[in-house]
């Protein structure tokens, strides 16, 4: 705990100190070669992270070098979901552990620095602080996407990503030297200053380049239409564990971020990217629902999935609506995370035993694995929203955010889609419980009970997010 | 607590049925919704012939944006938590001469359903009244797709997405009220008072009256939304048939009587025509096409598609007579349809087919058989002194009050009625043996014991309706009072 200016008790950047030298004794330990200890350890020191991140909570929010970094009740609930969704999709990396693969050590040690990043963006001050954070995140994904190295898949999905996103990369630094170009700032606050009041009216049209360059450059890390091309192939490339993690800890903090972005740094100019945010959100629900239709793979309509969320998330940008936004922006992303984990925990345990990630992979699963089913089947009907799961309230809150700014016609179309998405989260569904088996699929998938006991907890918090919603509706 | 009792006890057997392993697992649960039903009954004791909102519990669920868990019971919804509480362990114990595979699991969905169903009926605050009302959908969904019969996968997901986007479109509505009684400055509800007292123009009840009816029209069904019902129906296990027909069909009405006409009633009236003449359509079209069947189960299904529409139009007459018919023929209605599928279903489980042309003379070795079938059919053809009756009768003089032409030609339900049902029993129990019923045993132990209730229940109510008549009567009136103020 530090100690403010004012004496009082102010929030730290614990996390991100322990996740970096946590980081870095996980690659010492490495040296030990035994796999026995590095899954228990990497959990351990996220239980660490996220104890010391809650312990946080209560404490006044503190600024960090020359106020790049703030430590605030925003960052500490945002940091809360992605090391808690961190500690529970671990425990699905098993099959590493069994194969003995000897670079494991340093996996995990690229999920710890690249929470980090993760943490950065949510707490940032300053765009500078905002590119390392992105910067720091995506390099450690290019790498885990080709973690498998003997797979062309993987490859080309490492490749794919590293080149879009290298693109993204440098399009949202163009657009932050062009935002500093005509604000004279990289701190969030002096731009909205300048944003409202510019010191030069001729800047504006620099400004609003800046601002949609920016724009372009987030979408693409949170998969949003029409710069979601590479996702469906990197996703379902990537092996399925890191997957998972992209599609969860990366969106979660890229949402945090951009919403930071609009709400203190661009509000002023709400009338200029209303439009254009507006038509993401709608491209990206499209975009999403649509594609997820038409999916063979289970994996590929789970990448699809994802584009949607981000379309919905889109809504919470769109309403720009403070606490209201906030909170629904936070929910979402816990509720749609913990659903995503056990989804893709589940779908890594079946297609690593069968090798298949199509839909008939899952046929009979309930007679097979009736956990994994029913853990499946929560994931689905969370993500597709309906009541007694945490997805339900998580677009209650969104849309009601947008409703009360009178987005009405946004959240009828919004309400449209996730008709649509009904149709292809039942059809796991389906395969599981009323489809047999096929006959080389009798056996059941191996589970461990550790990673029975995780499936568990995520239904039990799904449920809990869907029945008791009040508990985290209002963390901000 | 009362409630909270009725609702959360399901549940939580259902939980506990988890342990149990085959016919433990039916034994614990019918024990389970015997004890539910006893509660019910001393809610029922307990209760006060009032409009007031009885056993009533209001806590905050999401304390911050004004949303309650906000439940209780006045008579209306009194009425059928008796029925749900009476018809379940019924319907639990018509299962019993049935082996179904992972029995515990089938059992604790219908448990669970059972939740759902009360929680439709108590809710007292629109997004409770909706989460319960996804709740409801759930297990019968899974009851259906995963012991059903061969084409179940493909219909049950037709009545999946059918339901559910009926149901959203409720969602959009609730939401739009929602954010209404917050209009001027005052704080945000979901309450249903709050929704009571909501002052929306005619323009605004037009279309939200769509918004939520769309629900309620899929869930009874109501013609044209019907599409799924006939389909479902047939190629559910029958304890999903009976859940279906006897109860989850009374969510539709009961939500109309609840949160349709005291919410829009300008748009009710607004609107009302044109939704009975769809009922009226109901009606004849369930009827005609129920002589054209083949198949038993099919033809229950039709026939009960052409009650529904007669009570769908005893809501939309708007007259205290129609209304309180409505109240009396579901529960009349309950009884008799899960006694007729129970029939059939005993039928196919002796004789091995359910096609009326191979069926014959079973009233030669089934005496017990016949006589409750009879009993059953006729109340569904509404004799007098049968449960039907009475309710038909209310109905009809409701309908014929909004509008005598349309009272005359819904009154030919009762014609159409007694020419399908009557031949079904003239083919299927009288005539010549076939090799299908020649060996056919009659009713035994449990059969008896689900039928002899329903039977009781049958003459009940068609002697002595006022019993559940007076229950329902203020909360009736209040909500015509409602209507017409």
């Amino acid at each position: 705990m530090g100690r403010g200016p004012g004496g009082g008790v102010t929030q730290n950047m614990t996390s991100i100190i322990l996740l970096s030298v946590f980081g870095i004794i996980n690659l010492f330990l490495g040296f030990l070669r035994s796999n026995k200890i590095l899954l228990p350890a990497a959990m351990v020191i996220l239980a660490l992270v996220f104890g010391a991140n809650l312990y946080d909570w209560n404490a006044a929010p503190h600024s960090y070098f020359s106020n790049m970094l703030t430590i605030d009740r925003y960052s500490v609930a945002f940091t809360g979901i992605v090391t808690l969704t961190t500690l529970l999709l671990i425990p699905f990396s098993q099959k590493y552990v069994r194969d003995g693969q000897e670079n494991l050590a340093e996996y995990y040690s690229l999920l710890l620095f690249s929470l980090v990043g993760a943490i950065m963006m949510v707490s940032y001050d300053n765009l500078l602080m905002l590119f390392v954070g992105i910067e720091i995140l995506s390099v450690s994904m290019y790498v885990v996407a080709g973690s498998d190295k003997r797979n062309v898949r993987s490859n080309e999905a490492a490749l794919k990503y590293f080149l879009m996103g290298s693109f993204a990369t440098g399009i949202l630094l163009f657009g932050i030297a062009l935002v500093y170009g005509a604000t004279g700032a990289f701190s969030l606050i002096d731009i909205a200053g300048a944003v409202v009041q510019p010191a030069n009216a001729s800047f504006r049209p620099m400004l609003y380049i800046g601002m949609l360059l920016m724009f372009i450059g987030i979408s693409f890390k949170v998969s949003a239409a029409p710069f979601h091309y590479w996702t469906p192939d990197v996703y379902e490339g990537t092996p399925t564990f890191f997957t998972a993690f992209m599609s969860t800890v990366v969106k979660t903090a890229g949402f945090a971020a951009f919403f930071k972005l609009l709400m203190v740094a661009f509000g002023g100019a709400e009338s200029f990217w209303i439009p254009t945010i507006m038509a993401i959100t709608v491209l990206t629900l499209l975009v999403g629902n649509v594609g997820a239709v038409a999916q063979t793979s289970i994996k590929r309509m789970l990448a699809y999935s994802s584009i949607s969320h981000a379309g919905y998330l889109f809504i919470g940008l769109v309403a720009l609506n403070g606490k209201l936004s906030a909170n629904g922006i936070f929910f979402y992303s816990l509720a749609y995370s913990v659903a995503t984990v056990a989804a893709f925990g589940v779908l890594k345990l079946v297609s690593d035993q069968r090798q298949r990630e199509d839909y008939a992979s899952f046929n009979g699963l309930a007679k097979t694995n009736p956990l994994l089913a029913f853990v499946f089947t929560v994931a689905m009907l969370s993500l597709a929203g309906i009541p007694l799961t945490g997805g339900f309230f998580g677009k209650f809150f969104i849309f009601g955010a947008a409703m009360d700014k009178g987005y009405t016609g946004l959240v009828i179309f919004a309400l449209l889609m996730s008709m649509v998405s009904i149709y292809y989260y039942l059809r796991p569904v389906i395969a599981m419980y009323m489809r047999p088996a096929e006959e080389d699929m009798t056996e059941p998938v191996a589970v461990s009970p550790f990673q029975s006991f995780i499936l568990v907890v995520l239904a039990v918090l799904t449920f809990v997010l869907g029945i008791m919603p009040g508990l985290l509706s209002e963390v901000m | 607590m009362l409630t909270v009792f009725l609702l959360l006890f399901p549940v939580a057997a259902a939980l506990l049925l988890h342990f149990a392993k085959g016919n433990a697992a039916r034994v614990m649960a019918l024990g389970a919704a015997l004890v539910e039903f006893v509660v019910a009954v001393y809610a029922a004791v307990l209760s006060q012939v009032t409009a007031q909102t009885q056993f009533e519990v209001n806590l905050p669920w999401v304390a911050s944006a004004g949303i309650n868990f906000h439940v209780g019971m006045d008579g209306l919804s009194l009425v059928l938590v008796l029925l749900t509480a009476f018809l379940v362990p019924l319907i639990i114990l018509a299962s019993f001469r049935h082996d179904y595979p992972n029995a515990s699991a089938f059992y604790a969905l219908i448990l669970f359903m059972q939740t759902g169903l009360i929680g439709v009926f108590v809710s007292l605050d629109a997004f409770l009244f909706y989460f319960f009302w996804e709740v409801a959908l759930i297990p019968i969904y899974f009851l259906a797709g995963v012991w059903g019969s061969e084409r179940r996968i493909a219909v049950t997901f037709k009545f999946f997405l059918y339901t559910i986007i009926g149901s959203l479109f409720m969602l959009a509505a609730f939401v739009y009220l929602y954010f209404q009684t917050g209009i001027h400055g005052a704080v945000r509800s979901s309450d249903i008072i709050a929704f009571y007292n909501l002052t929306l123009s005619s323009d605004q009840q037009a279309w939200v009256f769509w918004l939520i009816f769309a629900a309620f029209a899929v869930k009874m069904p109501i013609f044209p939304f019907h599409t799924w019902q006939p389909d479902t129906y047939t190629e559910s296990p029958t304890p999903a048939t009976m859940l279906l027909s006897g109860i989850m069909l009374k969510m539709g009405i009961y939500g109309c009587l609840r949160w349709l006409l005291p919410i829009v009633p300008k748009g009710v009236s607004h609107w009302g025509p044109l939704v009975m003449v769809l009922c009226i359509i109901g009606i004849i079209y369930g009827a005609i096409i129920a002589i054209r069947q083949r198949d038993v189960k099919r033809l229950i299904a039709y026939s009960s598609l052409s009650h529904v529409g007669l009570m769908a139009a005893g809501v939309f007459s708007l007259t205290m007579m129609g209304l309180q018919g409505t109240v009396i023929q579901m529960l009349a209605h309950g009884v008799n349809v899960v006694g007729m599928f129970f029939i059939a279903d005993i039928i196919q489980r002796r004789t091995g087919t359910r096609d009326i042309s191979e069926l014959g003379g079973l009233t030669k070795n089934t005496p017990a058989l016949s006589v409750t079938f009879l009993v059953l059919l006729l109340s569904t053809v509404a004799l007098p002194l049968t449960a039907g009756f009475v309710g038909e009768f209310l109905l009809l003089g409701g309908v014929y009050q909004y509008n005598h032409w349309m009272g005359a030609v819904a009154g030919v339900t009762i014609i159409l009625g007694a020419v399908y049902l009557l031949r079904m029993f003239q083919r299927v129990m009288l005539g010549p043996d076939t090799q299908f019923t020649a060996t056919i045993k009659d009713l035994t132990g449990s059969e008896l014991a689900v039928l002899v209730p329903l039977i009781l229940m049958v003459f009940w109510i068609g002697l002595f309706p006022g019993t559940f008549l007076r229950i329902s009567e203020p909360a009736i009136m209040q909500i015509m009072t409602i209507v017409n103020r």
